[in-house]
């Protein structure tokens, strides 16, 4: 049994807050260069300039790349020969959420209530998915996440018989809807499988997954083909004025589900699909 | 085109702009977004005084990061626009020329906003450390309790946006994706 100390927790997830809002990790960035090169709108190439610009003035100056720095999602692999000592493993991840975002001067952009809502001015608490597996260390992936490409996700109960046509017609369908308001262009993250929440929570594991990566399944990898060519015929393009990169990426995850269903989830993202990780 | 235009603006600036022009806004203009709305909506509803001044001016749907010191404020960018669509013709009927924000309005605005005569930009989403090297100078003037959607004074140079929906209705999201995909 391996002890870790809360607070080396705190401390890397208050890093990682502040990291993945300055920075975007190596795969996003080179996407969103390759997407000045490729654009064939005139506009949507001036447009992907200025976002490559944005990026250098978030490096330079520590001004975060938007301003909406998100709800903290937290992905835990938390090894099962670890022992967290001095807090409870769920306080220290909302601790170091708390310290990074108001020592790091991000936007407190959450809620207590649904209804009522007042600001918690800290920017907690954070959502945290806990996954137990085998070994001595932990996993953290830290993921904030903006609220105008999250309200534009969706959730589809689709039936076998609807089939990868029916997987399709729904991805393309929610990214249409998409459009303008949640920053094209895209990374979008697809789940199928599973059930009703099991799906959301692939589709949002598949945004912390590398662009450059495919499905290990040789199907899916090609269902992601296909959908990025086809979101991409759409037009849509950089800020929605039109343009040949509306999306930098798909990627999907998928799991075992009923026989009766096929759940599909679409969780977008815009070209700010931050995630940090460490291993602990 | 390209075009400077000094903030606030009157109907006649608001009505000269077209759909698909690129302005570069200096002068004087203030954010609101979700609370800030539903508060001034509240306001005018109970026939009480805004805080603000809303005829002629722009509001830009904005919730800034905070400012790190000796910065004038932090990340600047746009927020979704459609989310002040239900508070939006009434601000209009009150004389609000000009909208910032990003993405679709609805219907009902884009009506109210051929009625009055005034203009929806788009500034770039995602693009909020480049958008605040616009801003000179940033003041919250009131609710100042709602944190980051306070209403702000700005003082702005230059802010990049694009004319989305003109005084006539033409509207760029639809335009714009049309003329390229027939390219
Ligand atoms: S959708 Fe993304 S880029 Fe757009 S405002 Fe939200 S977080 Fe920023």
């Amino acid at each position: 049994m391996r002890e870790i100390d809360a607070n080396t927790i705190i401390s890397n997830i208050k890093e990682m807050c502040i990291e993945a809002n300055l920075y975007l990790s190596n795969d996003i960035e080179s996407a969103v260069k390759k997407a000045f090169d490729t654009e064939k709108n005139e506009l949507g190439k001036k447009i992907m300039g200025q976002l490559i610009e944005n990026l250098e003035i978030a490096d330079k100056d520590q001004i975060p790349i938007c301003q909406d720095t998100g709800m903290a999602i937290v992905f835990v692999k938390l090894g099962q020969d670890v022992h967290v000592t001095g807090m409870n493993l769920t306080d220290a991840i909302n601790e170091g959420v708390r310290q990074g975002y108001v020592e790091g001067y991000l936007r407190k952009s959450v809620v207590k209530d649904p209804i009522i809502r007042e600001n918690t001015k800290d920017n907690t608490p954070a959502i945290i998915h806990y996954d137990i597996v085998e070994g001595e260390n932990i996993e953290i992936t830290v993921a904030p996440k903006g609220f105008g490409s999250e309200n534009m996700s969706r959730m589809y109960m689709l039936k076998p018989a609807d089939g990868v046509e029916g997987i399709k017609k729904s991805v393309v369908e929610a990214v249409s809807m998409a459009g303008p308001n949640a920053c094209p262009p895209f990374v979008v993250g697809v789940g199928i499988g599973g059930n009703f929440e099991k799906a959301a929570i692939l589709a949002k594991t598949a945004l912390t997954r590398d662009i450059n990566t495919h499905h290990p399944d040789e199907h899916i990898a090609t269902l992601e083909d296909e959908l990025l060519n086809e979101i991409n015929a759409l037009g849509i393009g950089p800020a929605g004025l039109g343009g040949s990169n509306t999306a930098l990426a798909v990627n999907i995850e998928t799991f075992a589900t009923h026989i009766a269903g096929m759940p599909c989830a679409i969780n977008m993202c815009c070209h700010v699909n931050r995630h940090s990780r460490r291993t602990i | 085109m390209d075009k400077r235009i000094t903030a606030p603006i009157d109907k006649e600036t608001a009505a000269s702009l077209k759909s698909g022009d690129y302005c570069y806004i200096s002068g004087v203009i203030y954010t609101a977004r979700d609370a800030a709305h539903k508060r001034m909506y509240e306001t005018i509803q109970n026939n009480e005084k805004l805080p603000i001044d809303i005829e002629g001016n722009i509001i830009y749907y904005l919730g800034p990061s905070p400012a790190r010191p000796g910065q004038v404020i932090g990340s600047a960018g746009p927020t979704t626009s459609s989310r002040m669509d239900k508070y939006t013709p009434t601000l209009l009927n009150l004389g609000l020329t000009g909208m910032i924000g990003k993405g679709k309005r609805s219907p009902e605005v884009i009506e109210s906003i051929k009625a009055n005569k005034s203009v929806y930009f788009a500034a770039i989403g995602g693009a909020g450390a480049l958008l605040s090297k616009c801003i000179k100078k940033a003041e919250v003037v009131a609710y100042d309790d709602l944190g980051t959607e306070a209403i702000r004074r700005l003082e702005v140079e230059d802010l990049p946006v694009i004319v989305i929906i003109d005084s006539e209705g033409n509207n760029l999201y639809e335009t714009a994706v049309e003329e390229y995909l027939n390219k």
